[in-house]
């Protein structure tokens, strides 16, 4: 199954005309060095290093508390809002040091988007939901904006389901489809990376297996980083997969080879479901 | 075992007993200030109340058309200087709570609270009557306000911190800031609730007279200026009430039930549109 997965990632670059499939294939998107975060004097991530690469699915495994939201977290600076954060080491995002002094947050969180673990649709209608992000970017046009909205609800496949109803509140969808509204509202300022805290651990299987479909559907424009509990979710939906123990980086390759042939003791019990 | 039942069945009967006793003891009062004024208001009131002027002593009849609308004047004012104040320094406390300024402002809305309404006439008097010389309608406006400002504040400040962190999250994680997060998607998520305490604190002072006495005073004519004295429904009861005439305490019965009719009209619109605004949000 894995097999055939990483064979198709290989070809459909390929049928496309844009550019050279090759140039993306190996691109480093964002690079993780010697990264440290403490909560007041408690380390929760001791010293990681790593890089993801561009338009791939990269999932981070490990128990509760492993630190492995924390980490996500660092990638749009969402972990400033937490008081008595400190954090040590760099990460870039194409290139840039996205803990340097003069980074423009707002900027660097229209090029990282987020989904939450729990749907947090606006109290507003699906409409505004999906065009908060572009309005905030200073997006008045109407017609441009319903472009924007149809565009983004058809990439998190939802359009379908709701283009009657666009003007009705969204706190009507369902779990499944409030997450891919979420999903659609993320995508609608065209970020680079996705992240996305465990994002179909409210989900029933049918709607879980929708947005794994819509991760391996986005993964084509977008870099997705994922975070989940569900190691069969990572074994089936990502390419590359860490794995977090106590704050450290156990290990970090390619999804085929850690599931199948882990090279660290600790992963291989966690894998293989001998604590966790 | 039989006995265990029965004992069981005996103190559930009690414990059941005492709050149905409680529940009533609540209520009585209630209920009795509710019939007494009704009894003796309604048979005064007409469409004359609401639509004539108070007469003269000795002449029969007459109403309090000027008073009604001096009390929806002054409430009108007041809500205009604490709806804005007390919503925006809401937002600030639910927003920045830790800050050294929050935590002076939420001690300073609890003592203006507690302050009793005498006192905010007092000063209201100092700051907007003194210095013109002259009772005004917005002086009374004012220290109705200063009464209703605590009442907003807090209330907003409460259901903003309802409102789910991941809702916040939401929107900064697209770029918004923390004051545009605030305005454009907490704010909106707890509006339904901040409505019905506006609507509450508008019916809580709606009957307050000591702040007027001495603000806003009285005034047995027809006036809607704001610098000018201005008539309510309440300092219009307490003068015609401790009158020696027979009609004008009809009177002033017929304005307590006009008042609590008010009242009563506030409250269940704040519950109806709590519910009409809920229902929008649940889509």
């Amino acid at each position: 199954m894995k097999g055939t997965l990483m064979t198709e990632v290989r070809i459909a670059p390929a049928t496309k005309s844009s550019p050279p499939a090759s140039a993306a294939e190996e691109t480093p998107m964002i690079q993780i060095e010697r990264l440290e975060l403490f909560y007041g004097a408690k380390p929760a991530l001791k010293g990681i290093s790593m890089t993801i690469l561009k338009n791939r699915v990269t999932a981070f495994i490990g128990p509760s508390g492993c630190g492995k939201s924390t980490l996500l977290r660092c990638l749009n600076r969402m972990n400033d809002l937490i008081e008595g954060v400190r954090i040590a080491g760099s990460i870039r995002v194409g290139g840039a040091d996205i803990y340097a002094p003069r980074t423009d947050i707002t900027a660097l969180r229209k090029r990282v988007g987020m989904v939450f673990q729990k749907s947090n649709p606006f109290p507003k209608s699906i409409f505004d939901n999906v065009a908060y992000g572009p309005r905030l970017l200073g997006q008045r046009g109407r017609a441009a904006l319903e472009g924007i909205v149809e565009k983004s609800l058809r990439a998190s496949a939802l359009w379908e389901e709701v283009r009657d109803r666009l003007h009705e509140s969204a706190l009507g969808l369902s779990g499944g489809q409030q997450q891919r509204l979420c999903i659609a509202r993320a995508i609608a300022v065209e970020p680079d990376i996705l992240l996305m805290d465990e994002p179909c651990s409210a989900l029933d299987p049918i709607a879980t297996a929708k947005i794994e479909e819509l991760m391996e559907e986005l993964k084509n424009r977008y870099t997705i980083v994922v975070v989940t509990h569900n190691m069969q979710q990572a074994a089936r939906a990502s390419d590359y997969t860490g794995f977090l123990l106590m704050g450290d980086l156990v290990e970090f390759g390619e999804t085929a080879k850690l599931f199948t042939t882990p090279g660290d003791r600790r992963t291989e019990d966690y894998i293989t479901g001998r604590f966790g | 075992m039989l006995r265990t039942r029965l004992r069981r069945r005996i103190l559930s009967w009690a414990v059941s007993g005492f709050c149905g006793f409680s529940v009533a003891a609540a209520l009585l009062p209630l209920g009795c200030i509710l019939l007494y004024v009704l009894k003796q208001g309604v048979s005064t009131l007409s469409w004359d109340f609401f639509t004539r002027m108070p007469q003269p002593v000795g002449e029969a009849g007459g109403g309090m058309a000027n008073a009604i609308v001096g009390t929806l004047i002054l409430i009108s004012l007041a809500a205009a200087v604490a709806v804005p104040v007390g919503i925006l320094s809401g937002i600030h406390l639910a927003e920045y709570p830790a800050g050294r300024l929050g935590a002076i402002v939420r001690f300073a809305a609890d003592v203006l609270n507690g302050v009793p309404s005498i006192v905010i006439g007092i000063f209201a008097y100092s700051i907007a009557v003194l210095p013109f010389r002259r009772f005004s309608a917005a002086a009374g406006g004012l220290a109705l306000g200063f009464m209703m400002i605590p009442i907003v504040l807090r209330t907003t400040e409460e259901l903003l911190k309802l409102v789910p962190s991941t809702l916040r999250d939401g929107a900064l994680a697209l770029g918004a800031t923390r004051a545009r997060a605030a305005f454009t998607v907490v704010l909106p998520a707890a509006l339904p609730g901040i409505v019905t305490g506006v609507l509450v604190a508008v019916a809580r002072i709606a009957g307050e007279t000591a702040p007027l006495l001495f603000t806003a005073f009285n005034n047995r004519y027809w006036s809607t200026r704001l610098d000018q004295p201005i008539a309510s429904l309440t300092v219009q009861m307490y003068t015609y009430a401790i009158s020696p005439y027979d009609d004008w305490h009809r009177q002033a019965w017929a304005g307590a039930t006009v008042l609590i009719g008010a009242v009563l009209v506030f409250s269940l619109l704040a519950r109806a549109s709590t519910r009409r605004l809920e229902r929008m949000h649940r889509g």
